[in-house]
């Protein structure tokens, strides 16, 4: 607080004097020390972050959003003077969603740019080519985009690996006592990726209603044609149908159903639901026969973060004013409101993580501060020594239009048989400039 | 056979560029060594010349390695398995003109044997898997070469397409063995402790894992190099070519066409299963979006940006994979543009350059050097020849 206010006046003052590098130097304020070169990627003046998306190839569609929401709130960050008078510079490199790319843009971004850490980066079988590399290498891995277990449950084996997002287990154990609560005779169906993302949903919302279920039928990324699963489903008599799947083949299989004259109840979860990114790929597929997102009015999805339809939401007009002030070409999407909030907790940990941060106290900065963390997201997260679980618990909401409604609010819950609670907590709302404050935890 | 097509024996150049296929293949007819003619401070056997070659390049290689940082090294590494994938559809290609786009296929059956041979809780040693991958693909490839060596042209890189497409489904298929979509997770093997003396003894840097991994592929590499070397120039280059470009004239020789095409396949398989080895242990996972068809194509324009079979030109075609993109991205970045518009670039650049080289050099880099210094060599024997025919006269 005040050595932050302190390092932003100090760095305002330098920035006036038209001098650059004499920020670093008299910087410190509060604390009284020094800014030093503490670490790999950390010098006096600035601390290098490094990510990996899939900026071109299938999966580049939404996704290729992320690190320009991040870039922006990172670059309105530094025009308020960073974290400890330190610039943030956040280096993305494209792997096409290919992990042997993804492991070719890691090397290169460990052992040439030198980060400090990794921050976001994206997708199950892309980040899990890297997690031993980073972990080998001593590199914080934080805040991995993607719901898998793997970065979070097991701290002993990826001491250095942080995930960010509702877990895809709990996430299918909320959706299932939803239902289990609100459509008791519904008979389910299950449309599920065949990988961990559709795995872990599964195994959550067996938990709840095993019983309802009549068909569980998985796809392939990569093979477009869902007509079996989808008449699978219908044959099977589902009348309610859970898609624990990615935006392409919610539209793929909302086009395929309006083929076969099917029409359930649709619940897919939060990765699969972008109306604005799943209607313009319905626009596509369909070559301008479905033109919006109108199939997906009132299917039922899962959130835990503002989504940009809620504009009175004060975490959704601070995104919108960065965009405006820090951001590129484009509107402000759901994934760049994703970036920006990842970049929040990450400005979070690395001013928890002290004016000298190096890889180890960072990670020790997550796993005491993390749990307390308020922010955009709406339930708290679960960091500790024995979990790296990111945040906890999820609304469910109804899409309508391009935005969707609240029909139930925040409840919590983690992995394994952990029950699920309502929670009491408000959320947060944003500091000045949405600049979090967080006071060091690391000596 | 097929020498007495090649320009530098016809002596007539001219005629001989017209012919596409020896064009095209220029660099993988040339000798390796110095013509007869010239003086030659080279011994005469070809293996004991590759032997020697080997042993500058195993030296060079140490060079390389220890000069360049750790970043520049994963690079190299990555080169190794491009490389032996590349060198081995060379011969396939280039000296037994059959097209594969299954390369990347045989090269995930080598990945995913060393996956899981390396998952083991008491793994082999390091060589032992390797081979096995070796063995396996070479196996795959043995099926798929009796197959091949019925077809031809288009209906080989049909079925070999299949293959590309078909084999990493497999493993989606078999989810429970091979991890399905997400792959297999592989432990990179540690450096034994004699490396580290020997990485301190040569440079004094310190020996990381990195390096580790980029000395295994190298050694692979110059191995791969060393056999197909020795075969192209041995009896067994010579028939493969005559395969290629006579296949009539080569079957009243008495060679039987379908049993060398299969050989050619089973050597090239081979090699894409060390590559596939190497890219396991290299990138440490193996899962089926690292073999799409994307990887079968890229073996198939390195090699034909290099020169269609030469090996310096599959090594230096690889070395384009690898070294192009983020050099285009970086280049990009300098320039202004996004991270993202830069990503983009690299693609593009890419296809670029392969138009221009197909257009301007279409014997690939090595091929079209190699052809114009045989070329020249051939003017200067003639223009000899009619200065000793005039003096004569």
């Amino acid at each position: 607080m005040t050595a932050l206010a302190a390092a932003t006046v100090a760095s305002t003052v330098a920035a006036c004097g038209g001098s650059d590098d004499s920020g670093g130097g008299t910087g410190a304020g509060g604390g009284g020390g020094e800014n030093e070169a503490s670490d790999t990627g950390v010098t006096e003046t600035s601390i290098t972050l490094g990510s990996h998306y899939p900026l071109t190839g299938v999966a580049a569609p939404g996704y290729s959003e992320i690190p320009t929401g991040v870039q922006a709130y990172f670059e309105c960050l530094n025009q308020e003077g960073g974290v400890y008078d330190r610039e943030i510079e956040f280096i993305y490199r494209d792997d096409a969603y290919n992990p042997t790319q993804t492991s070719q843009v890691t090397n290169e971004l460990v052992l040439e740019d030198e980060i400090f850490a990794m921050m976001s980066g994206l997708g199950t079988p892309t980040h899990s080519a890297v997690v031993d590399f980073l972990n080998d290498e001593g590199v914080p891995d934080l805040f991995v985009s993607s719901g898998s277990l793997m970065w979070g449950d097991d701290p002993e084996t990826y001491p250095m690996s942080f995930g960010w997002q509702t877990d895809y287990m709990s996430e299918g154990k909320i959706i299932g006592e939803y239902i289990a609560e609100n459509f008791p005779d519904a008979q389910v169906g299950l449309f599920l990726q065949d990988d961990d993302f559709g795995e872990d949903g599964e195994a959550g919302i067996r938990q709840y209603i095993d019983d309802q279920i009549v068909a569980a039928e998985r796809y392939t990324p990569g093979n477009t044609n869902v007509g079996p699963q989808i008449a699978a489903l219908q044959a099977a008599g589902a009348d309610f149908v859970v898609g624990f799947n990615v935006p392409s083949y919610t539209a793929l299989s909302q086009l395929t159903a309006l083929q076969l004259g099917y029409d359930p109840q649709w619940f897919y979860s939060n990765v699969g639901s972008d109306p604005t990114l799943v209607g313009g790929l319905l626009n596509r597929f369909s070559e301008g026969a479905v033109s919006d997102a109108s199939l997906l009015d009132g299917a039922l999805t899962t959130g835990y973060l503002p989504t940009v339809d809620m504009t009175d939401n004060p975490w959704i007009t601070e995104f919108q004013r960065i965009w405006d002030e820090c951001g590129g070409e484009g509107e402000l999407t759901n994934y760049r409101v994703y970036g920006m909030a990842q970049a929040y907790t990450m400005t979070q940990a690395l001013q928890a993580a002290g004016q000298n941060p190096t890889r180890e106290g960072l990670v020790e900065a997550v796993e005491t501060a993390g749990a307390d963390w308020e922010g955009p997201v709406f339930a708290p997260f679960r960091y500790s020594e024995d979990s790296h679980m990111g945040t906890s618990g999820m609304t469910i909401e109804r899409i309508v239009g391009n935005g969707s409604e609240e029909v139930q609010p925040v409840r919590i819950t983690d992995i394994g048989d952990a029950p699920i609670e309502e929670f009491d907590g408000e959320q947060a709302t944003p500091p000045a400039n949405a600049i979090p404050d967080e006071e060091s935890v690391v000596d | 056979m097929s020498d007495l097509q090649s320009p530098a024996s016809t002596g007539t150049a001219g005629k001989a560029s017209d012919d596409a296929p020896v064009k095209a293949t220029a660099g993988g007819d040339a000798p390796s060594g110095p013509a007869k003619t010239g003086r030659s401070f080279l011994p005469e056997s070809t293996l004991l010349r590759h032997l020697l070659v080997l042993a500058a390049c195993a030296v060079l290689a140490v060079a390389v390695l220890e000069l360049t940082s750790p970043f520049q090294n994963s690079q190299l590494a990555q080169l190794t398995y491009y490389a032996i994938a590349a060198g081995g559809l060379t011969v396939l290609t280039g000296m037994n003109g059959q097209i594969s786009l299954g390369h990347g296929a045989l090269m995930a059956a080598g990945a995913y044997t060393t996956a899981l041979l390396l998952d083991a809780d008491e793994p082999l040693p390091l060589p032992v898997i390797l081979l096995a991958a070796v063995v396996v693909a070479t196996a795959i490839g043995a099926l798929v070469g009796v197959a091949a060596a019925r077809l031809h042209g288009p209906y080989l890189a049909g079925a070999t397409l299949a293959l590309a497409v078909g084999l990493p489904g497999l493993a989606i298929y078999f989810h429970d063995i091979f991890g399905g979509e997400q792959g297999m997770r592989v432990r990179a093997p540690q450096a034994p402790e004699w490396f580290e003396g020997f990485i301190d003894a040569v440079s004094g840097n310190s020996a990381s894992s990195t390096k580790w991994l980029a000395y295994v592929g190298t050694i692979c590499l110059l191995i791969t190099y060393f056999f197909l070397a020795n075969l192209i120039r041995s009896r067994v280059g010579r028939t493969w070519r005559a395969v290629r470009d006579q296949e009539v004239a080569a079957e009243l020789a008495g060679i039987n066409l379908g049993a060398w095409r299969v050989l050619a396949f089973v050597v090239s398989a081979a090699a894409a299963g060390l590559a596939g080895g190497v890219l396991a242990i290299v990138v440490r996972l193996a899962a089926p979006s690292g073999f799409t068809i994307v990887l079968s194509l890229a073996l198939l324009t390195a090699i034909v940006i290099g020169g269609l079979g030469s090996l310096v030109g599959a090594l230096i075609g690889s070395a384009l994979l690898v070294f192009l993109p983020p050099f285009v991205t970086n280049l990009g970045g300098d320039f202004g543009l996004n991270q993202t518009e830069a990503a983009q670039l690299a693609p593009f650049v890419y296809g670029v350059v392969l138009i221009v080289v197909m257009i301007f050099v279409p014997a690939g880099f090595v091929g079209t050097i190699r052809l114009r210094w045989m070329t020249r060599k051939a003017k200067r024997a003639m223009a000899q020849a009619q200065a000793a025919g005039a003096s004569r006269g």
